[in-house]
């Protein structure tokens, strides 16, 4: 994580300060911008085997981590709109407790803001001895609360372990 | 081969793209803010379709105006502002569970009872002894 963190950095300032004060061959756009910092941090990343190994194998599943979150905005927003657009409502709100499996604050941090942002859930609280997630959400279907709390443990959690274990 | 694109043309019809989107999306948001049954459904609408809307529009700003500075600004403004708005989110529901606000008739609530009821038992100690007080 702070490995990334930092990568990122010179990444970004690394394609900022190519384009404003260097000579660059490429005419100025966003994307460009993209593909310059995205290069810097694929040449950061082929080094990282030397000095930080499993580095090397997290960066892909973060990858993965971030498409699926933005795939599931998108279509969570979707629904809501759609319900939001039709006269009936679609929706069966529920309050479930989600047990968890992560353990530290960063973890349950990232968690609760990622649930948060999706659209259609929202985190309440978490229970005093840090087992359970408080969290309302809409569509349930047929009052089927544990295909809502699979979907959490084995959307957003279980890659979120992947990638701080 | 690069001199030929006219670049200007392309960044404003991706940069309208974005924005139409963006603001459609807050557009529906708002909407769901006026006609949606009870509070946290209508917050889940409101603060999510913001977030992403403003996100739209701000990208869509950035690669109109096609300088580096603003794609920096842009980035922070976009990074911060998923950073905190699921927070204010989760704060304002946290004290509205705290101030009783009522659950749509038709929320299942079965999980949540013990919670409620430790939390409403443990508000009304807190109301009692500042009555004291």
């Amino acid at each position: 994580m702070k490995t990334f963190i930092i990568h990122f950095l010179i990444a970004f300032i690394g394609s900022y300060l190519y384009f404003k004060y260097g000579d660059p061959m490429l005419p100025y756009n966003a994307f460009w911008a993209v593909v310059v910092a995205v290069f810097i941090m694929f040449v950061l990343w082929l080094t990282t085997p030397f000095y930080h190994r499993t580095y090397f194998h997290k960066l892909p599943r973060a990858l993965n981590f971030i498409a699926y979150f933005l795939k599931e905005l998108v279509v969570a927003n979707l629904r809501v709109a759609y319900d939001i657009l039709t006269p009936n409502y679609r929706m069966k709100p529920a309050v479930v407790a989600v047990p968890l499996s992560v353990t530290t604050d960063l973890e349950i941090t990232l968690l609760a803001n990622i649930i948060t942002l999706t659209p259609g859930s929202l985190m309440i609280d978490i229970s005093a001895d840090r087992k359970l997630l408080y969290m309302h959400t809409l569509y349930v279907k047929d009052n089927d609360l544990e295909s809502v709390k699979y979907h959490i443990k084995h959307g957003f959690e279980r890659r979120l372990m992947q990638l701080t274990r | 081969m690069l001199d030929n694109i006219n670049f200007l043309l392309i960044r404003e019809i991706v940069s309208s793209v974005l924005i139409i989107i963006g603001v459609v999306f807050m557009t529906i948001s708002t909407i769901g803010l006026l006609r949606f049954p009870d509070f946290y459904i209508r917050m889940s609408a409101i603060t999510k379709g913001a977030t992403l809307g403003l996100g739209l529009i701000l990208t869509g700003m950035g690669i109109y105006f096609n300088e580096p500075d603003m794609f920096l600004k842009v980035m922070l403004i976009i990074g911060f502002t998923f950073l905190t708005s699921p927070v204010a989110a989760h704060v304002i529901g946290r004290t509205a569970v705290r101030n009783k606000i009522p659950f749509w008739e038709r929320t299942n609530l079965e999980e949540f009872k013990d919670y409620l009821h430790k939390e409403h038992s443990a508000h009304r100690d807190h109301e009692r002894d500042n009555k004291q007080v």
